[in-house]
């Protein structure tokens, strides 16, 4: 079903229930949905094929991608801090285009005349103007165009249906099952996947969204003190940065904050160890999802959270760094590379398979014949269906056949006290033809140490196939906006 | 009928979205539900319990699952069998 419905629902059964908080603005359901509607008029009236959104989070990327549901275009939000030629590039990908944000910036990387370029202000001025969109059904084509973040090669466009999004919905919440007081702060980019997936599912919950447009911990600890956020999703970089604020002082009170979820990178033990003691009250959920798969596939819940911590057996502690087991709407299957399904324990492929999964780019569709989607995403499930991710199909290490996941060298290689931060790849090898180089970021105030006891380390936790060939001291590791290693430029500082 | 149908009763105010449906019609409040509003008058005394919106609507072998979108005064049922409501254990927030 179209994703717009969720909104018309939600503003019929609580028009008077606050849907959003923005920056001292604020709408019930019934003036959203209203809003969204005059914004889908707007949309028609230009003629455009496409929304874009060059913009941080705020109502107008919330009129946007349900005035261009109601109106039957793609919303495309695009991500602002990309660099001038290679937004340049998206751009003339998605004209004729209505763009909301930066109209100033676009005009002058892509001077098409057919394209319509409005600031926030005067498109959400607009939308709340204009007559709602008298027409029939804006149908169930594309809801949401996103370019991947491109870590791997040229960005495609990846391609959500409304059919895929309203799945996973619907799948995953129960209709106006939100709690009178549950508000929902929403700070993760509105070009990132969860960005959009937490707008569907709050307002089908019916609670209130409380958008924090850029991100910083301190922002972030004031408005969940001052709105009584109850829940909220985070990166692990933001955590990180929570935490790291809470430790120095900053005024903090998170009493309201019932539930925390997060996702979108790998997080440090320690970090959701740490954070498990500094937010008692707090029930933790660690989300896995994909763009192509309208966000989350598997997550870890809060019993499991707390089991893990509590438990003596390494095996079931071990789960605090899974990612938890598969949604039940979902089939998810480890395979290796000829294609067989692997048992408990053994490492390969991740496919997934089921009403939420798109895998299709505006180019191809990346499933199989019988519809499972190649996640390129390498991992694991134990005895208990529980998922243990172990970084990129691409990035893995191929050493004389053998497949070594960075992942596991890197937690050995920060377990050493002179160790701030690690990057583990594949470099090229006359004997073995990849052998694995670590790229280094010694902790404040220390040398790194030789080169012989890095190996010694790995050496005694991990087989000998894992000892470094290389090491490599660095300032700094490189990391995109959303926190995500950025292997193939480590790997290129090795000439690989 | 093809899942993404919008269905409209033709004795209450309930429209329903498809999910999924197999061989058979669909009726609320006794009568066929159509695309395009019908009038056959009130709901039958044996299929007005009512239907809630946001609710999904099951019938035994999960051939049939409806959504409703707007609520009404009659009930759903597949061949005049009556559908149920699907309970689906909740999952916590995630993002």
């Amino acid at each position: 079903m179209n994703i717009a419905l969720f909104l018309e629902m939600a503003a019929q059964a609580a028009p008077e229930r606050t849907a959003l908080v923005c920056d001292g603005a604020r709408f019930t359901y019934a003036e959203l949905f209203a809003a969204a509607q005059g914004a889908a008029s707007t949309i028609r009236q230009s003629g455009a094929d496409y929304v874009a959104l060059l913009d941080e989070s705020s109502e107008a990327a919330v009129l946007a991608l349900f005035g261009a549901a109601l109106a039957g275009v793609p919303y495309v939000p695009l991500n602002y801090r990309l660099a001038d030629p290679d937004l340049a590039a998206l751009l003339t990908r998605i004209t004729p285009c209505l763009l909301v944000g930066d109209a100033a910036r676009a005009g002058m990387l892509c001077e098409d005349p057919a394209n319509t370029l409005l600031e926030r202000a005067d498109f959400v001025t607009r939308a709340r103007a204009a007559p709602r969109l008298e027409e029939a059904d804006p149908g169930l084509g594309v809801a949401v165009q996103l370019f991947t973040s491109g870590t791997t090669g040229a960005p495609k466009a990846a391609i959500l249906r409304h059919t895929n999004l309203s799945s996973y919905v619907i799948g995953t919440v129960e209709f106006g099952s939100a709690e009178e007081d549950m508000a929902r702060l929403v700070t993760v980019p509105p070009y990132h996947i969860a960005g959009i997936a937490a707008l569907l599912t709050s307002i089908y919950a019916q609670c209130r969204i409380v958008l924090l447009p850029a991100f910083t911990p301190e922002g972030w600890l004031d408005l969940v003190a001052k709105e009584k956020v109850t829940h909220a999703f985070v990166v692990p970089t933001m955590l990180a940065r929570v935490v790291e604020a809470i430790r120095a002082g900053t005024p903090a009170d998170v009493s309201s904050l019932r539930a925390l979820s997060y996702g979108g990178g790998k997080m440090p033990r320690e970090l959701i160890e740490d954070a498990l003691d500094l937010f008692p009250e707090t029930a933790f959920t660690n989300a896995y999802g994909l763009t192509e798969t309208s966000s989350t596939i598997a997550l870890l819940g809060p019993e499991d959270h707390r089991a893990a911590k509590a438990s003596q057996d390494p095996k079931v502690r071990a789960r605090l760094a899974s990612v938890g087991r598969p949604l039940p709407t979902i089939e998810l299957e480890i395979r290796d590379e000829d294609g067989t399904v692997l048992g408990p324990n053994q490492a390969g492929e991740i496919f997934v398979r089921g009403e939420q999964v798109s895998g299709e780019y505006k180019e191809r569709s990346a499933l199989t014949a019988d519809g499972w989607f190649p996640t390129r995403d390498a991992g694991y499930l134990d005895e208990e269906g529980y998922l243990f991710l172990s970084g990129r199909a691409d990035d893995v290490i191929v050493r004389g056949g053998e497949n070594i996941s960075p992942g596991e060298i890197e937690d050995v290689l920060l377990t050493h006290p002179a160790i701030a931060d690690a990057c583990a790849t594949g470099v090229p090898s006359l004997e073995w033809g990849e052998a694995v180089g670590i790229a280094i970021v010694t902790a404040p105030d220390c040398d790194c140490p030789p080169h012989d006891e890095l190996c010694q380390l790995v050496r005694a936790r991990l087989r000998s196939s894992r000892v470094p060939e290389r090491t490599l001291v660095v300032d700094t590791l490189p990391y995109n906006e959303m926190g995500k290693l950025l292997r193939r430029e480590v790997k290129g500082w090795f000439g690989a | 009928m093809k899942p993404g149908t919008r269905l409209k009763s033709a004795t209450c105010d309930t429209e329903v979205m498809v999910i999924r449906a197999g061989q058979g019609t669909i009726e609320c409040g006794g009568a066929p539900m159509a695309e395009d509003k019908q009038s056959a008058g009130e709901p039958a005394a044996d299929h007005a319990q009512g239907t809630l919106i946001g609710k999904r609507y099951v019938d035994a072998e999960a051939t049939f699952e409806l959504l409703c979108v707007k609520p009404g005064k009659g009930s759903l049922a597949v061949d005049g069998t009556p559908l149920v409501t699907k309970d689906a254990k909740p999952l916590p927030a995630s993002d």
